[in-house]
């Protein structure tokens, strides 16, 4: 086999297996989030399908998988159909911009290293961001084409958290991108390679706290998790926007749900963690399990929030993105610029 | 080829959701399709190589406008939107409107016409003037924006910040009553 068909073949390989950790990352977080809620309630938890319940997510599939699929008489077909489609392609689709490890020749199996992650972009930053926003649809048209007065109220919330976060969101990016002069994910890691001092990795972590903080508050709205599960407020809105949903058009929005908590994790893991840096590992050509460590602490940080604080109000929630987090968001980026004025003067 | 075959399928995309927003009812429809046409075009931009351009255009037009207009839909609840029941003495119904709007589009096409012969002139395209590459950094984009630029930028700057100040004391106002 030459080198062109081999490194193309890798690339399709590269492409699928992200698809699949993707796919299988929203079914582990399923069983996870269920195990650490039933741990954190000093209860088991499922435990009964497969060994420890971890087949308890393929248990959960396959019964939506066998439901019956209802559609409201009055809700709209077309958009009704759409919603959870638009959901779940936005969450999938974003991750193709974030790259998961270090160039690699495969222990020498090609001449020229090839780069773990589907697609390197130059603006990945925002090829991310834009996708990300798109979500929103379909959250929204899920929320209005059910015709029903929960899920609209679902929807409308949806959209104005998300449009409230994703300034903040915006911010707290704006200064990790000049510090790494580059809108690019890679470059942004491999600026954090290395030590201060020898020991005190180069993560931006150590360099933009607050815009750590902002970035994973943000993210935690924009992914509509706990405290800021509004659009699904079951106390108040039943389920908020997927209420009218069953079967397999219901599930697309749990699964879009959990790859949007992966993207959110592995974006934060690229710029604010050194992504795929670590010692020891890397010298084998491993980097990439540090990156997964990275993203599944941060994983953990969700689920953990999500049964530790209860919910906000709402209009708290607006106050606190409005008045609070977009502030300092935007007091983190002068203080980088100037920072970084000072130092590169 | 295969990016010329990628130009006519997004161009097509571009033009037929652009149509489909004027030629059909229901306010929800149009506003995706609208969506699915700037998607479209920023797939145009990235052909281009223009990624900056692009992404902008899915964050600032298909993000964030849209979610406002869908917004305004969704607040006005209004699903049809029926010619035939409109108004009569409405003034976009004036028969003055109507030719107003012809004399635009006339225009336009004359514009559009005149554009492209003068590229066949030239036998080059408008980004063969060698600043391609420029359009496709971010730094160069800011840089632009930032020096030639300032004062547009700036001013364009107030006027939002006026308009949303506006729209602020508006609320507010209606809060108070």
């Amino acid at each position: 086999m030459d080198q062109a068909t081999l490194r193309f073949l890798i690339q399709l390989g590269i492409i699928g297996l992200t698809f699949f950790m993707l796919i299988n990352a929203s079914a582990l977080l399923v069983l996870a989030e269920r195990k650490i809620m039933g741990f954190m309630q000093q209860r088991y938890g499922p435990y009964l399908v497969g060994p420890h319940g971890l087949l308890q997510p393929l248990a959960d599939i396959l019964k939506l998988l066998f439901k019956e699929e209802l559609r409201p008489k009055d809700a709209d077909k077309w958009l009704f159909t759409l919603a959870p489609i638009v959901s779940v392609t936005a969450a999938f689709a974003a991750f193709a911009a974030v790259p998961w490890g270090a160039e690699t020749t495969f222990f020498g199996l090609l001449d020229t290293p090839v780069k773990l992650g589907v697609a390197d972009v130059n603006v990945a930053v925002l090829v991310v961001f834009a996708i990300t926003s798109m979500g929103v649809y379909g959250i929204v048209l899920a929320g209005w084409s059910s015709n029903s007065k929960y899920s609209l109220l679902g929807g409308l919330r949806s959209s104005a958290q998300m449009i409230s976060y994703e300034l903040a969101y915006a911010t707290a990016l704006a200064a990790v991108i000049m510090l790494a002069g580059s809108l690019s994910l890679r470059s942004v890691v491999d600026a954090q390679a290395g030590y201060w001092f020898g020991f005190i990795p180069r993560w931006y972590l150590f360099l933009q706290p607050l815009g750590f903080i902002i970035y994973v508050i943000a993210g935690v709205a924009e992914t509509n998790r706990a405290p800021f599960d509004f659009p699904e407020a079951e106390q108040e809105l039943v389920a908020g926007y997927n209420t009218e949903y069953s079967s397999v058009r219901f599930a697309l929005f749990p699964q879009a749900e959990y790859i949007n908590m992966t993207t959110m994790s592995a974006v934060a893991t690229d710029l604010y963690l050194g992504g795929w840096h670590g010692p020891f590992l890397e010298r084998f050509g491993l980097g990439w399990v540090w990156f997964l460590v990275k993203v599944g602490i941060i994983l953990f940080g969700y689920i953990w929030v999500r049964w530790t604080v209860p919910r906000y109000r709402y209009d708290q929630l607006m106050q606190f993105g409005w008045k609070w987090l977009f502030p300092a968001a935007v007091l983190n980026l002068i203080a980088t610029a100037a920072f970084i004025l000072y130092f590169n003067a | 080829m295969p990016d010329a075959v990628l130009f006519y399928v997004f161009a097509a995309v571009a033009i037929g959701a652009s149509l489909l927003v004027i030629g059909q009812r229901n306010p929800m429809y149009s506003i995706m399709l609208l969506i699915a046409s700037f998607g479209a075009l920023s797939a145009l931009y990235i052909q281009l190589d223009a990624p900056f351009v692009a992404m902008a255009q899915i964050i600032v037009y298909a993000g964030a406008i849209m979610v406002l207009f869908l917004f305004v839909v969704m607040l006005l609840n209004a699903p049809q939107e029926d010619a035939a029941q409109w108004d009569r003495t409405h003034p976009l119904r004036r028969p003055g409107m109507g030719r107003f709007g012809a004399m635009l589009a006339a225009l336009l096409i004359v514009q559009l016409v005149w554009a492209l012969v003068r590229v066949n002139d030239a036998g080059t395209a408008v980004g063969a003037r060698g600043d391609v590459a420029d359009l496709s950094s971010v730094r160069s984009v800011g840089r632009v924006l930032f020096t030639d630029y300032m004062f547009a930028f700036e001013a364009t700057s107030i006027l939002i910040l006026v308009a949303m100040v506006g729209a602020v004391v508006l609320a507010a106002r209606e809060e108070r009553r």
